[in-house]
């Protein structure tokens, strides 16, 4: 028999206040993992930094947000950009490589085109009534949403801390994101 | 029907798309009394959906009612608490 297991002595041993007291502090540890679990964890690592790429993650994070989940957004590699104050604004669209647009890659492939494939989906976008990345992240930021801008890469692109939006948190690598992926009930990689 | 609810406040999100409706909702929601409605206009037909959506999943709020009014979806929703 396993020394785990307790004996029939030690259960009769056990008074009638220590049993209550027992159940007392099961059952408060019961509630902390129940509140805990009301509290819903989303984590998305965003790591593409074309015009396209950079709504999916904005648009799940602020309506993430919006259930009172706990959001972090990681971005790292070209992912930096959709935070990056200058390089947000001028997000592209790739016309190559891209079957849904309606020109052929060796069309697609002249100087102005992703420039071209841009200003129609942003003319698309303010038509439809879409918001803009630039509201996106506001609208986030606003709803508690924590962007994230991978330390490494920011050295890597050769980019400085002060280039992002205010609000992004900085000095944050792997390690964090994993923290945070590990607690979340959702994680996404876009 | 929207007659029967007390409205506290209307958001007006018309025009706007996903995720606006859901999001504006959430900081309407906020800044309302606990008891009070938000009356919710949108042209969005997701928003449909969406609402519905988030009012499932969210706690503090109960979604009353939905009706579609020609290009306009309306949505009634309740602060609990």
């Amino acid at each position: 028999m396993s020394t785990d297991t307790p004996s029939t002595g030690d259960d009769e041993s056990m008074t009638e206040a220590q049993l209550l007291a027992r159940i007392e502090e099961l059952e408060e540890s019961v509630a902390e993992l129940e509140a805990d679990d009301d509290q819903k964890k989303m984590t998305i690592v965003a790591t593409q930094g074309t015009f396209d790429m950079a709504y999916p993650p904005l648009i799940l994070a602020s309506t993430a947000a919006a259930f009172g989940w706990d959001v972090v957004v990681f971005h790292t590699f070209w992912g930096l950009d959709i935070l990056h104050e200058e390089k947000s604004e001028k997000l592209q669209l790739s016309a190559v490589g891209n079957p849904n647009m309606p020109m052929p890659n060796a069309l697609a492939a002249l100087p102005g085109m992703d420039r071209m494939a841009t200003r129609m989906m942003e003319k698309r976008i303010d038509e439809n009534g879409t918001a803009t990345i630039k509201e996106l992240i506001d609208l986030s930021l606003d709803q508690g949403v924590e962007l994230q801008a991978c330390q490494m890469t920011i050295e890597l692109m050769d980019y400085d801390e002060d280039d992002f939006h205010d609000d992004v948190t900085v000095g944050v690598g792997a390690a964090t994101a994993l923290q945070h992926m590990a607690e979340s009930d959702i994680q996404l990689l876009v | 029907m929207s007659e029967s609810f007390d409205i506290a406040e209307t958001l007006d999100v018309k025009g706007a798309s996903c995720p606006m409706p859901v999001v504006k909702t959430k900081s309407a929601i906020d800044d309302i009394a606990e008891g009070g409605v938000l009356e919710v206009l949108s042209t969005d037909s997701g928003s449909m959906s969406d609402i519905d959506g988030w009012a499932e999943g969210t706690s503090g709020v109960e979604l009353l009612e939905q009706v579609e009014d020609g290009d306009v979806y309306k949505h009634y929703v309740k602060k609990t608490n």
